[in-house]
Protein backbone atom coordinates (compact mmCIF):
# COMPACT_ATOMS: atom_id res chain seq x y z
CA UNK A 1 0.00 0.00 0.00
CA UNK A 2 1.20 3.50 -0.77
CA UNK A 3 0.57 6.86 0.80
CA UNK A 4 2.80 6.77 3.86
CA UNK A 5 3.82 10.16 5.20
CA UNK A 6 6.78 10.79 7.46
CA UNK A 7 7.36 14.18 9.01
CA UNK A 8 10.87 14.60 10.39
CA UNK A 9 11.94 17.60 12.49
CA UNK A 10 9.87 19.97 10.39
CA UNK A 11 10.20 23.66 11.19
CA UNK A 12 8.81 26.72 9.46
CA UNK A 13 9.43 30.40 10.08
CA UNK A 14 7.76 33.49 8.71
CA UNK A 15 9.25 36.93 8.63
CA UNK A 16 7.14 39.66 10.15
CA UNK A 17 6.97 43.06 8.45
CA UNK A 18 8.99 44.53 11.37
CA UNK A 19 11.87 42.12 10.73
CA UNK A 20 11.24 39.71 13.60
CA UNK A 21 10.72 36.05 12.81
CA UNK A 22 7.65 34.12 13.77
CA UNK A 23 8.12 30.43 14.38
CA UNK A 24 5.10 28.73 12.89
CA UNK A 25 6.35 25.17 13.41
CA UNK A 26 9.22 23.74 15.40
CA UNK A 27 10.56 20.18 15.58
CA UNK A 28 7.43 18.49 14.39
CA UNK A 29 7.72 14.73 14.13
CA UNK A 30 5.12 12.16 13.33
CA UNK A 31 4.21 9.38 11.00
CA UNK A 32 1.05 8.67 9.11
CA UNK A 33 0.51 5.04 8.18
CA UNK A 34 -0.61 4.40 4.64
CA UNK A 35 -4.37 4.28 4.40
CA UNK A 36 -5.08 5.81 7.77
CA UNK A 37 -7.21 8.84 8.63
CA UNK A 38 -5.49 11.54 10.67
CA UNK A 39 -6.92 14.77 12.02
CA UNK A 40 -4.82 17.76 12.97
CA UNK A 41 -6.66 19.71 15.61
CA UNK A 42 -5.92 22.79 17.63
CA UNK A 43 -6.82 26.44 18.10
CA UNK A 44 -6.07 28.87 15.29
CA UNK A 45 -2.44 29.90 15.06
CA UNK A 46 -1.11 26.49 16.07
CA UNK A 47 0.40 25.85 12.65
CA UNK A 48 -1.87 23.05 11.52
CA UNK A 49 -2.57 24.57 8.12
CA UNK A 50 1.13 25.42 7.74
CA UNK A 51 1.95 21.78 8.34
CA UNK A 52 -0.68 20.61 5.86
CA UNK A 53 0.65 23.01 3.22
CA UNK A 54 4.17 21.74 3.86
CA UNK A 55 2.97 18.20 3.18
CA UNK A 56 1.26 19.42 0.01
CA UNK A 57 4.42 21.23 -1.07
CA UNK A 58 2.61 24.56 -1.37
CA UNK A 59 4.95 26.06 1.24
CA UNK A 60 8.11 24.09 1.81
CA UNK A 61 9.42 23.53 5.33
CA UNK A 62 12.49 25.54 6.31
CA UNK A 63 13.87 22.73 8.43
CA UNK A 64 13.44 18.99 8.39
CA UNK A 65 11.82 16.80 5.79
CA UNK A 66 8.43 15.66 4.66
CA UNK A 67 8.59 12.23 3.07
CA UNK A 68 5.94 10.57 0.95
CA UNK A 69 6.66 6.84 0.63
CA UNK A 70 10.29 7.64 1.43
CA UNK A 71 10.62 10.38 -1.21
CA UNK A 72 11.13 13.95 0.05
CA UNK A 73 8.40 16.41 -0.96
CA UNK A 74 9.80 19.37 -2.92
CA UNK A 75 6.82 20.72 -4.85
CA UNK A 76 3.06 20.23 -5.18
CA UNK A 77 1.94 17.17 -7.10
CA UNK A 78 -1.21 15.38 -8.07
CA UNK A 79 -0.40 12.38 -5.88
CA UNK A 80 -1.18 14.65 -2.91
CA UNK A 81 -4.70 15.95 -3.48
CA UNK A 82 -5.71 19.07 -1.59
CA UNK A 83 -9.21 20.16 -0.59
CA UNK A 84 -9.21 23.82 0.32
CA UNK A 85 -11.24 25.58 2.96
CA UNK A 86 -13.20 27.37 0.23
CA UNK A 87 -14.38 25.40 -2.77
CA UNK A 88 -12.15 27.54 -5.04
CA UNK A 89 -13.78 26.26 -8.19
CA UNK A 90 -12.84 28.12 -11.35
CA UNK A 91 -15.88 30.32 -12.02
CA UNK A 92 -15.26 30.32 -15.79
CA UNK A 93 -15.53 26.54 -16.05
CA UNK A 94 -18.60 24.35 -15.78
CA UNK A 95 -18.82 21.84 -12.93
CA UNK A 96 -17.76 19.02 -15.25
CA UNK A 97 -14.77 20.96 -16.53
CA UNK A 98 -13.79 21.98 -13.00
CA UNK A 99 -13.84 18.41 -11.81
CA UNK A 100 -11.90 17.17 -14.81
CA UNK A 101 -9.38 20.06 -14.68
CA UNK A 102 -6.55 17.98 -13.23
CA UNK A 103 -7.06 15.13 -15.69
CA UNK A 104 -7.10 17.59 -18.60
CA UNK A 105 -3.97 19.32 -17.30
CA UNK A 106 -2.18 15.99 -17.16
CA UNK A 107 -3.48 15.00 -20.60
CA UNK A 108 -5.28 11.90 -19.38
CA UNK A 109 -8.86 13.17 -19.63
CA UNK A 110 -9.89 11.23 -22.74
CA UNK A 111 -9.11 7.87 -21.16
CA UNK A 112 -10.76 8.80 -17.86
CA UNK A 113 -14.06 10.34 -18.94
CA UNK A 114 -16.07 7.62 -17.21
CA UNK A 115 -14.16 8.23 -14.01
CA UNK A 116 -15.26 11.88 -14.10
CA UNK A 117 -18.93 11.01 -14.46
CA UNK A 118 -18.56 8.40 -11.71
CA UNK A 119 -17.29 11.02 -9.27
CA UNK A 120 -19.90 13.55 -10.35
CA UNK A 121 -22.53 11.00 -9.54
CA UNK A 122 -20.83 10.05 -6.28
CA UNK A 123 -20.93 13.61 -4.93
CA UNK A 124 -24.54 13.96 -6.04
CA UNK A 125 -24.06 16.46 -8.83
CA UNK A 126 -25.45 14.43 -11.70
CA UNK A 127 -27.46 16.77 -13.93
CA UNK A 128 -25.38 19.80 -12.92
CA UNK A 129 -22.41 19.00 -15.19
CA UNK A 130 -22.99 22.02 -17.39
CA UNK A 131 -23.85 24.47 -14.61
CA UNK A 132 -21.42 27.17 -13.55
CA UNK A 133 -20.28 27.36 -9.91
CA UNK A 134 -22.16 30.61 -9.23
CA UNK A 135 -25.41 28.86 -10.10
CA UNK A 136 -25.00 26.28 -7.33
CA UNK A 137 -25.10 26.43 -3.55
CA UNK A 138 -22.00 26.54 -1.34
CA UNK A 139 -22.45 22.92 -0.33
CA UNK A 140 -22.73 21.75 -3.92
CA UNK A 141 -19.60 23.70 -4.82
CA UNK A 142 -17.74 22.17 -1.90
CA UNK A 143 -18.77 18.70 -3.06
CA UNK A 144 -17.59 19.49 -6.59
CA UNK A 145 -14.31 20.67 -5.15
CA UNK A 146 -13.93 17.39 -3.27
CA UNK A 147 -14.64 15.45 -6.46
CA UNK A 148 -12.01 17.53 -8.24
CA UNK A 149 -9.42 16.60 -5.62
CA UNK A 150 -10.39 12.92 -5.72
CA UNK A 151 -10.84 12.15 -9.40
CA UNK A 152 -7.11 11.94 -10.06
CA UNK A 153 -6.78 9.20 -7.42
CA UNK A 154 -4.23 10.85 -5.14
CA UNK A 155 -2.32 8.62 -2.74
CA UNK A 156 -2.93 11.14 -0.01
CA UNK A 157 -5.81 13.56 0.38
CA UNK A 158 -5.07 16.67 2.40
CA UNK A 159 -8.17 18.40 3.71
CA UNK A 160 -7.89 21.94 5.05
CA UNK A 161 -11.15 22.43 6.94
CA UNK A 162 -13.08 21.72 3.76
CA UNK A 163 -16.33 21.50 5.68
CA UNK A 164 -15.84 24.61 7.78
CA UNK A 165 -18.06 26.78 5.64
CA UNK A 166 -20.99 24.37 5.56
CA UNK A 167 -24.08 24.26 7.74
CA UNK A 168 -24.26 21.56 10.41
CA UNK A 169 -26.47 19.15 8.47
CA UNK A 170 -24.63 19.34 5.17
CA UNK A 171 -21.48 18.99 7.19
CA UNK A 172 -22.51 15.72 8.81
CA UNK A 173 -23.60 14.32 5.46
CA UNK A 174 -20.27 15.29 3.94
CA UNK A 175 -18.39 13.64 6.78
CA UNK A 176 -20.11 10.36 5.98
CA UNK A 177 -19.36 10.96 2.31
CA UNK A 178 -15.67 11.45 3.04
CA UNK A 179 -15.56 8.28 5.12
CA UNK A 180 -17.19 6.34 2.30
CA UNK A 181 -14.69 7.63 -0.24
CA UNK A 182 -11.82 6.89 2.12
CA UNK A 183 -12.92 3.29 2.64
CA UNK A 184 -13.59 2.72 -1.03
CA UNK A 185 -10.24 4.02 -2.25
CA UNK A 186 -7.97 3.17 0.63
CA UNK A 187 -6.14 6.46 0.50
CA UNK A 188 -4.37 8.27 3.30
CA UNK A 189 -6.39 11.18 4.67
CA UNK A 190 -4.96 14.09 6.64
CA UNK A 191 -7.55 16.59 7.73
CA UNK A 192 -7.16 19.93 9.47
CA UNK A 193 -10.12 20.81 11.63
CA UNK A 194 -11.04 22.83 14.67
CA UNK A 195 -14.08 20.74 15.36
CA UNK A 196 -13.40 18.12 18.04
CA UNK A 197 -16.50 16.08 17.20
CA UNK A 198 -15.50 15.94 13.56
CA UNK A 199 -12.00 14.79 14.48
CA UNK A 200 -13.26 12.00 16.76
CA UNK A 201 -15.94 10.93 14.31
CA UNK A 202 -13.60 10.58 11.35
CA UNK A 203 -10.09 9.76 12.50
CA UNK A 204 -7.92 6.79 13.41
CA UNK A 205 -5.60 9.23 15.12
CA UNK A 206 -6.07 12.78 16.35
CA UNK A 207 -2.95 14.94 16.40
CA UNK A 208 -3.42 17.74 18.93
CA UNK A 209 -1.37 20.86 18.30
CA UNK A 210 -0.86 23.85 20.57
CA UNK A 211 0.27 27.34 19.60
CA UNK A 212 3.28 29.36 20.78
CA UNK A 213 5.47 27.47 20.37
CA UNK A 214 3.62 25.62 17.63
CA UNK A 215 4.16 21.96 18.31
CA UNK A 216 2.44 18.63 18.64
CA UNK A 217 1.05 18.26 22.15
CA UNK A 218 -0.19 14.73 21.93
CA UNK A 219 -1.35 12.07 19.48
CA UNK A 220 -4.45 10.16 20.47
CA UNK A 221 -5.50 6.87 18.91
CA UNK A 222 -9.25 6.69 18.54
CA UNK A 223 -10.07 3.06 19.23
CA UNK A 224 -13.69 3.06 18.20
CA UNK A 225 -15.37 0.80 15.70
CA UNK A 226 -17.00 2.18 12.59
CA UNK A 227 -19.59 3.47 11.89
CA UNK A 228 -19.36 5.63 14.99
CA UNK A 229 -22.26 7.04 16.95
CA UNK A 230 -21.82 10.70 17.78
CA UNK A 231 -23.64 10.46 21.11
CA UNK A 232 -22.07 7.24 22.36
CA UNK A 233 -20.35 7.17 25.78
CA UNK A 234 -16.88 6.26 24.49
CA UNK A 235 -17.17 8.90 21.81
CA UNK A 236 -17.85 11.53 24.44
CA UNK A 237 -14.94 10.29 26.54
CA UNK A 238 -12.53 10.90 23.66
CA UNK A 239 -14.12 14.27 23.10
CA UNK A 240 -13.66 15.31 26.72
CA UNK A 241 -10.07 14.04 26.74
CA UNK A 242 -9.16 16.13 23.73
CA UNK A 243 -10.84 19.20 25.17
CA UNK A 244 -8.92 18.66 28.42
CA UNK A 245 -5.62 18.56 26.60
CA UNK A 246 -6.58 21.76 24.80
CA UNK A 247 -7.62 23.31 28.15
CA UNK A 248 -11.20 23.89 27.08
CA UNK A 249 -12.87 21.25 29.25
CA UNK A 250 -13.45 23.61 32.15
CA UNK A 251 -13.70 20.75 34.66
CA UNK A 252 -11.93 22.31 37.57
CA UNK A 253 -13.65 25.62 37.27
CA UNK A 254 -15.94 26.74 40.06
CA UNK A 255 -19.29 27.91 38.79
CA UNK A 256 -19.63 31.65 39.15
CA UNK A 257 -23.18 31.36 40.39
CA UNK A 258 -25.54 28.63 41.46
CA UNK A 259 -29.12 28.23 40.46
CA UNK B 1 -49.34 51.59 -16.09
CA UNK B 2 -49.85 55.15 -17.36
CA UNK B 3 -46.24 55.99 -16.54
CA UNK B 4 -45.07 53.14 -18.76
CA UNK B 5 -47.19 54.34 -21.67
CA UNK B 6 -45.86 57.88 -21.23
CA UNK B 7 -42.29 56.62 -21.30
CA UNK B 8 -43.04 54.55 -24.36
CA UNK B 9 -44.65 57.34 -26.37
CA UNK B 10 -42.39 60.15 -25.12
CA UNK B 11 -40.05 59.82 -28.11
CA UNK B 12 -42.91 60.39 -30.55
CA UNK B 13 -44.13 63.32 -28.53
CA UNK B 14 -40.64 64.84 -28.58
CA UNK B 15 -40.35 64.32 -32.35
CA UNK B 16 -43.69 66.08 -32.87
CA UNK B 17 -42.50 68.85 -30.60
CA UNK B 18 -39.48 69.31 -32.87
CA UNK B 19 -41.46 69.18 -36.12
CA UNK B 20 -43.87 71.98 -35.12
CA UNK B 21 -41.33 74.84 -34.68
CA UNK B 22 -39.42 73.70 -37.76
CA UNK B 23 -42.59 74.09 -39.83
CA UNK B 24 -43.89 77.25 -38.14
CA UNK B 25 -40.77 79.39 -37.73
CA UNK B 26 -39.04 80.41 -40.99
CA UNK B 27 -35.31 79.72 -41.35
CA UNK B 28 -32.99 82.63 -40.64
CA UNK B 29 -31.81 84.40 -43.78
CA UNK B 30 -28.25 84.25 -42.41
CA UNK B 31 -28.07 80.46 -42.80
CA UNK B 32 -27.28 79.24 -46.32
CA UNK B 33 -30.25 77.43 -47.85
CA UNK B 34 -30.17 73.70 -48.46
CA UNK B 35 -31.87 72.02 -51.43
CA UNK B 36 -34.16 70.07 -49.06
CA UNK B 37 -35.20 70.41 -45.41
CA UNK B 38 -33.00 67.47 -44.39
CA UNK B 39 -33.58 67.80 -40.66
CA UNK B 40 -37.34 67.81 -41.16
CA UNK B 41 -37.01 64.76 -43.39
CA UNK B 42 -34.92 63.09 -40.68
CA UNK B 43 -37.63 63.85 -38.11
CA UNK B 44 -40.36 62.47 -40.37
CA UNK B 45 -38.46 59.22 -40.95
CA UNK B 46 -37.57 58.85 -37.26
CA UNK B 47 -41.16 59.64 -36.29
CA UNK B 48 -42.44 57.04 -38.72
CA UNK B 49 -40.06 54.40 -37.38
CA UNK B 50 -41.00 55.05 -33.76
CA UNK B 51 -44.71 55.14 -34.53
CA UNK B 52 -44.35 51.73 -36.12
CA UNK B 53 -42.30 50.43 -33.17
CA UNK B 54 -44.84 51.74 -30.67
CA UNK B 55 -47.70 50.04 -32.50
CA UNK B 56 -45.75 46.78 -32.83
CA UNK B 57 -44.87 46.94 -29.14
CA UNK B 58 -48.47 46.07 -28.28
CA UNK B 59 -47.76 42.62 -29.67
CA UNK B 60 -44.14 42.22 -28.59
CA UNK B 61 -43.06 42.26 -24.94
CA UNK B 62 -39.36 42.76 -25.59
CA UNK B 63 -39.94 45.72 -27.87
CA UNK B 64 -42.26 47.24 -25.29
CA UNK B 65 -39.58 46.90 -22.60
CA UNK B 66 -37.00 48.47 -24.92
CA UNK B 67 -39.21 51.49 -25.60
CA UNK B 68 -40.13 51.93 -21.96
CA UNK B 69 -36.46 51.93 -21.06
CA UNK B 70 -35.05 54.04 -23.87
CA UNK B 71 -38.05 56.25 -24.76
CA UNK B 72 -37.22 59.17 -22.43
CA UNK B 73 -33.55 59.08 -23.46
CA UNK B 74 -34.41 59.31 -27.15
CA UNK B 75 -36.96 62.04 -26.37
CA UNK B 76 -34.25 63.97 -24.55
CA UNK B 77 -31.87 63.63 -27.47
CA UNK B 78 -34.48 64.90 -29.89
CA UNK B 79 -35.22 67.79 -27.53
CA UNK B 80 -31.56 68.83 -27.64
CA UNK B 81 -31.64 68.72 -31.48
CA UNK B 82 -34.87 70.72 -31.36
CA UNK B 83 -33.23 73.47 -29.29
CA UNK B 84 -30.14 73.46 -31.51
CA UNK B 85 -32.40 73.76 -34.54
CA UNK B 86 -34.26 76.74 -33.07
CA UNK B 87 -31.10 78.50 -31.90
CA UNK B 88 -29.01 77.91 -35.03
CA UNK B 89 -31.37 77.59 -38.00
CA UNK B 90 -34.37 79.60 -36.96
CA UNK B 91 -32.88 82.59 -35.17
CA UNK B 92 -29.15 82.26 -36.01
CA UNK B 93 -28.23 83.32 -32.49
CA UNK B 94 -24.72 81.88 -32.88
CA UNK B 95 -22.18 82.66 -35.65
CA UNK B 96 -23.45 80.75 -38.68
CA UNK B 97 -19.96 79.83 -39.87
CA UNK B 98 -19.22 77.72 -36.79
CA UNK B 99 -22.79 76.69 -36.05
CA UNK B 100 -24.38 75.53 -39.29
CA UNK B 101 -28.05 74.63 -39.47
CA UNK B 102 -29.00 71.01 -38.84
CA UNK B 103 -30.37 70.89 -42.39
CA UNK B 104 -26.84 71.40 -43.66
CA UNK B 105 -25.31 68.88 -41.24
CA UNK B 106 -27.83 66.20 -42.13
CA UNK B 107 -27.52 67.09 -45.79
CA UNK B 108 -23.83 66.14 -45.69
CA UNK B 109 -24.73 62.52 -45.03
CA UNK B 110 -26.78 62.54 -48.25
CA UNK B 111 -24.55 64.61 -50.51
CA UNK B 112 -21.19 63.22 -49.36
CA UNK B 113 -22.36 59.66 -48.88
CA UNK B 114 -20.08 58.04 -51.47
CA UNK B 115 -17.02 59.75 -50.02
CA UNK B 116 -18.11 58.90 -46.47
CA UNK B 117 -18.49 55.21 -47.25
CA UNK B 118 -15.02 55.27 -48.76
CA UNK B 119 -13.71 57.01 -45.62
CA UNK B 120 -15.37 54.47 -43.34
CA UNK B 121 -13.82 51.62 -45.29
CA UNK B 122 -10.31 53.02 -45.28
CA UNK B 123 -10.49 54.10 -41.63
CA UNK B 124 -11.91 50.69 -40.79
CA UNK B 125 -8.99 48.99 -42.51
CA UNK B 126 -6.49 51.18 -40.68
CA UNK B 127 -8.23 50.56 -37.37
CA UNK B 128 -8.43 46.80 -37.81
CA UNK B 129 -4.72 46.53 -38.69
CA UNK B 130 -3.58 48.90 -35.95
CA UNK B 131 -5.97 47.56 -33.34
CA UNK B 132 -5.11 43.97 -34.18
CA UNK B 133 -1.37 44.50 -33.91
CA UNK B 134 -1.70 46.59 -30.74
CA UNK B 135 -4.09 44.19 -29.03
CA UNK B 136 -2.03 41.07 -29.79
CA UNK B 137 1.24 42.72 -28.70
CA UNK B 138 -0.47 44.18 -25.62
CA UNK B 139 -1.86 40.78 -24.69
CA UNK B 140 1.57 39.17 -25.04
CA UNK B 141 3.35 41.93 -23.10
CA UNK B 142 0.67 41.83 -20.39
CA UNK B 143 1.03 38.08 -19.96
CA UNK B 144 4.83 38.32 -19.82
CA UNK B 145 4.69 41.10 -17.21
CA UNK B 146 1.99 39.29 -15.28
CA UNK B 147 3.83 36.02 -15.01
CA UNK B 148 7.52 36.82 -15.08
CA UNK B 149 9.04 38.91 -12.30
CA UNK B 150 12.19 39.74 -14.27
CA UNK B 151 10.25 40.95 -17.29
CA UNK B 152 7.95 42.92 -14.97
CA UNK B 153 11.01 44.56 -13.39
CA UNK B 154 12.39 45.78 -16.70
CA UNK B 155 9.28 46.35 -18.79
CA UNK B 156 6.91 47.82 -16.20
CA UNK B 157 8.78 51.13 -15.86
CA UNK B 158 8.88 51.36 -19.64
CA UNK B 159 5.13 50.96 -19.99
CA UNK B 160 4.64 53.48 -17.20
CA UNK B 161 6.84 55.99 -19.04
CA UNK B 162 5.42 55.44 -22.51
CA UNK B 163 1.81 54.87 -21.50
CA UNK B 164 0.74 58.35 -20.43
CA UNK B 165 2.23 59.98 -23.55
CA UNK B 166 -0.52 60.34 -26.16
CA UNK B 167 0.33 58.10 -29.09
CA UNK B 168 -0.19 61.01 -31.46
CA UNK B 169 2.62 63.04 -29.93
CA UNK B 170 5.09 60.53 -31.36
CA UNK B 171 4.26 61.70 -34.87
CA UNK B 172 7.56 63.55 -35.63
CA UNK B 173 9.63 60.54 -34.54
CA UNK B 174 7.30 58.04 -36.13
CA UNK B 175 7.34 59.81 -39.50
CA UNK B 176 11.10 59.60 -39.68
CA UNK B 177 11.15 55.95 -38.56
CA UNK B 178 8.66 54.55 -41.04
CA UNK B 179 8.99 54.69 -44.79
CA UNK B 180 5.31 55.39 -45.45
CA UNK B 181 2.85 57.55 -43.57
CA UNK B 182 0.41 54.64 -43.58
CA UNK B 183 2.83 52.54 -41.56
CA UNK B 184 3.25 55.48 -39.22
CA UNK B 185 -0.52 55.71 -38.76
CA UNK B 186 -0.76 51.97 -38.07
CA UNK B 187 2.06 52.26 -35.55
CA UNK B 188 0.41 55.09 -33.64
CA UNK B 189 -2.94 53.31 -33.41
CA UNK B 190 -1.20 50.10 -32.37
CA UNK B 191 0.66 52.05 -29.67
CA UNK B 192 -2.57 53.63 -28.42
CA UNK B 193 -4.13 50.17 -28.15
CA UNK B 194 -1.04 48.41 -26.82
CA UNK B 195 -0.78 50.42 -23.62
CA UNK B 196 -4.24 49.88 -22.06
CA UNK B 197 -4.32 46.24 -23.15
CA UNK B 198 -0.88 45.62 -21.61
CA UNK B 199 -1.71 47.32 -18.34
CA UNK B 200 -5.12 45.74 -17.90
CA UNK B 201 -3.87 42.28 -18.89
CA UNK B 202 -0.91 42.33 -16.51
CA UNK B 203 -2.86 43.82 -13.61
CA UNK B 204 -5.67 41.36 -14.25
CA UNK B 205 -3.22 38.47 -14.03
CA UNK B 206 -1.46 39.85 -10.98
CA UNK B 207 -4.80 40.17 -9.22
CA UNK B 208 -5.83 36.56 -9.80
CA UNK B 209 -6.29 35.02 -6.39
CA UNK B 210 -3.31 32.88 -5.45
CA UNK B 211 -5.47 29.89 -4.49
CA UNK B 212 -6.50 29.44 -8.13
CA UNK B 213 -2.88 28.69 -8.98
CA UNK B 214 -2.42 26.56 -5.88
CA UNK B 215 -5.42 24.45 -6.85
CA UNK B 216 -3.85 23.95 -10.29
CA UNK B 217 -0.53 23.03 -8.63
CA UNK B 218 -2.07 20.34 -6.47
CA UNK B 219 -3.90 18.95 -9.50
CA UNK B 220 -0.65 18.54 -11.39
CA UNK B 221 -0.95 21.38 -13.93
CA UNK B 222 2.21 22.54 -15.67
CA UNK B 223 3.37 26.14 -15.99
CA UNK B 224 1.95 26.88 -19.44
CA UNK B 225 -1.31 25.23 -18.53
CA UNK B 226 -1.55 27.48 -15.49
CA UNK B 227 -0.84 30.58 -17.59
CA UNK B 228 -3.42 29.91 -20.29
CA UNK B 229 -6.07 27.90 -18.44
CA UNK B 230 -6.05 29.72 -15.11
CA UNK B 231 -4.34 33.11 -15.37
CA UNK B 232 -5.76 34.27 -18.69
CA UNK B 233 -9.40 33.26 -18.13
CA UNK B 234 -9.36 34.71 -14.62
CA UNK B 235 -7.96 37.97 -16.02
CA UNK B 236 -10.45 38.06 -18.92
CA UNK B 237 -12.80 40.69 -17.40
CA UNK B 238 -9.84 42.98 -16.87
CA UNK B 239 -8.50 42.29 -20.38
CA UNK B 240 -11.85 43.28 -21.84
CA UNK B 241 -11.81 46.50 -19.87
CA UNK B 242 -8.43 47.19 -21.48
CA UNK B 243 -9.94 46.54 -24.92
CA UNK B 244 -12.73 49.03 -24.21
CA UNK B 245 -10.26 51.74 -23.19
CA UNK B 246 -8.24 50.84 -26.27
CA UNK B 247 -11.25 51.28 -28.57
CA UNK B 248 -11.85 54.87 -27.53
CA UNK B 249 -8.10 55.53 -27.52
CA UNK B 250 -7.74 54.18 -31.04
CA UNK B 251 -10.46 56.53 -32.32
CA UNK B 252 -8.79 59.53 -30.73
CA UNK B 253 -5.52 58.52 -32.38
CA UNK B 254 -7.17 57.78 -35.71
CA UNK B 255 -8.01 61.42 -36.34
CA UNK B 256 -4.43 62.57 -35.84
CA UNK B 257 -2.87 59.55 -37.47
CA UNK B 258 -4.79 60.22 -40.66
CA UNK B 259 -3.44 63.77 -40.75
CA UNK B 260 -0.06 62.33 -41.65
CA UNK B 261 -0.52 62.14 -45.37
CA UNK B 262 -3.40 59.68 -45.58
CA UNK B 263 -5.60 60.30 -48.62
CA UNK B 264 -8.77 58.88 -47.16
CA UNK B 265 -10.48 58.08 -43.87
CA UNK B 266 -12.73 59.79 -41.37
CA UNK B 267 -9.86 61.59 -39.66
CA UNK B 268 -8.57 62.76 -43.00
CA UNK B 269 -12.10 63.91 -43.91
CA UNK B 270 -12.43 65.89 -40.67
CA UNK B 271 -9.10 67.62 -41.14
CA UNK B 272 -9.76 68.40 -44.77
CA UNK B 273 -13.20 69.85 -44.12
CA UNK B 274 -11.91 71.83 -41.16
CA UNK B 275 -9.19 73.43 -43.26
CA UNK B 276 -11.86 74.40 -45.79
CA UNK B 277 -14.00 75.86 -42.96
CA UNK B 278 -16.90 73.58 -43.91
CA UNK B 279 -18.13 73.07 -40.37
CA UNK B 280 -21.34 71.32 -41.38
CA UNK B 281 -19.19 68.55 -42.84
CA UNK B 282 -16.99 68.53 -39.75
CA UNK B 283 -20.01 67.98 -37.51
CA UNK B 284 -21.29 65.25 -39.78
CA UNK B 285 -17.87 63.59 -39.59
CA UNK B 286 -17.88 63.83 -35.80
CA UNK B 287 -21.31 62.22 -35.61
CA UNK B 288 -20.08 59.44 -37.86
CA UNK B 289 -17.02 58.93 -35.65
CA UNK B 290 -19.11 58.73 -32.49
CA UNK B 291 -21.61 56.31 -34.02
CA UNK B 292 -18.84 54.02 -35.33
CA UNK B 293 -16.97 54.00 -32.01
CA UNK B 294 -20.14 53.06 -30.14
CA UNK B 295 -20.92 50.39 -32.70
CA UNK B 296 -17.52 48.77 -32.16
CA UNK B 297 -17.91 48.87 -28.37
CA UNK B 298 -21.34 47.31 -28.78
CA UNK B 299 -19.78 44.50 -30.82
CA UNK B 300 -17.06 44.02 -28.21
CA UNK B 301 -19.75 43.76 -25.56
CA UNK B 302 -21.53 41.04 -27.51
CA UNK B 303 -18.22 39.17 -27.74
CA UNK B 304 -17.61 39.71 -24.01
CA UNK B 305 -21.05 38.37 -23.07
CA UNK B 306 -20.27 35.32 -25.14
CA UNK B 307 -16.88 34.68 -23.57
CA UNK B 308 -17.69 35.77 -20.04
CA UNK B 309 -21.02 34.05 -19.73
CA UNK B 310 -19.85 32.89 -16.30
CA UNK B 311 -19.92 36.39 -14.90
CA UNK B 312 -22.60 38.39 -16.58
CA UNK B 313 -22.58 42.10 -15.88
CA UNK B 314 -19.16 42.24 -14.22
CA UNK B 315 -17.96 45.08 -16.45
CA UNK B 316 -20.06 48.23 -16.35
CA UNK B 317 -19.49 50.76 -19.08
Amino acid sequence: MVGEIKIENVGKHFENPDGTTLTALKDVNFEVKAGSFISLIGPSGCGKTTLLRAIAGLNLADEGKVLLDGEPVSKPGHERGFAFQQANLYPWLTIEKNISFGLRARGIYKTNKEEVSKYIEMVGLKGFERAYPHQLSGGMNQRASLARALVGHPKVLLLDEPLGALDAFTRMNMQDEILRIWKEHNMTMIMVTHDVDEAVYLSDQVVIMTPRPAKIEQVIDIKLGRPRARGNHDFLKYRTKILEILNYAGENKEPEYYL
Amino acid sequence: MIGKQVRKWSSIFSIALAIVPDLVIPDSALQPQTEKAWFLLFLYILGGIFLLLCILSFFHKGLSKFLEKNGPLIAGGILVLNIVNIVCSKFALLPVLFFPSLDRVFGVFINDRALMVECILSSGKLLIIGFGIGAVLGFITGILIGFNKHIAYWVNPLTKMIGPIPATSWSPLVLSLFSTSYQAAVFMIALAVWFPVTVMTSSGIQNVQQTYFEVADTLGAGRLYKVFRVGVPAAMPSIFLGLFYATTGSFVTLVTAEMLGCKSGIGWYLNWQKSMMLYANVYAGLILLAVLCNLIIKLLFLLKDRLLIWQKGVIKW
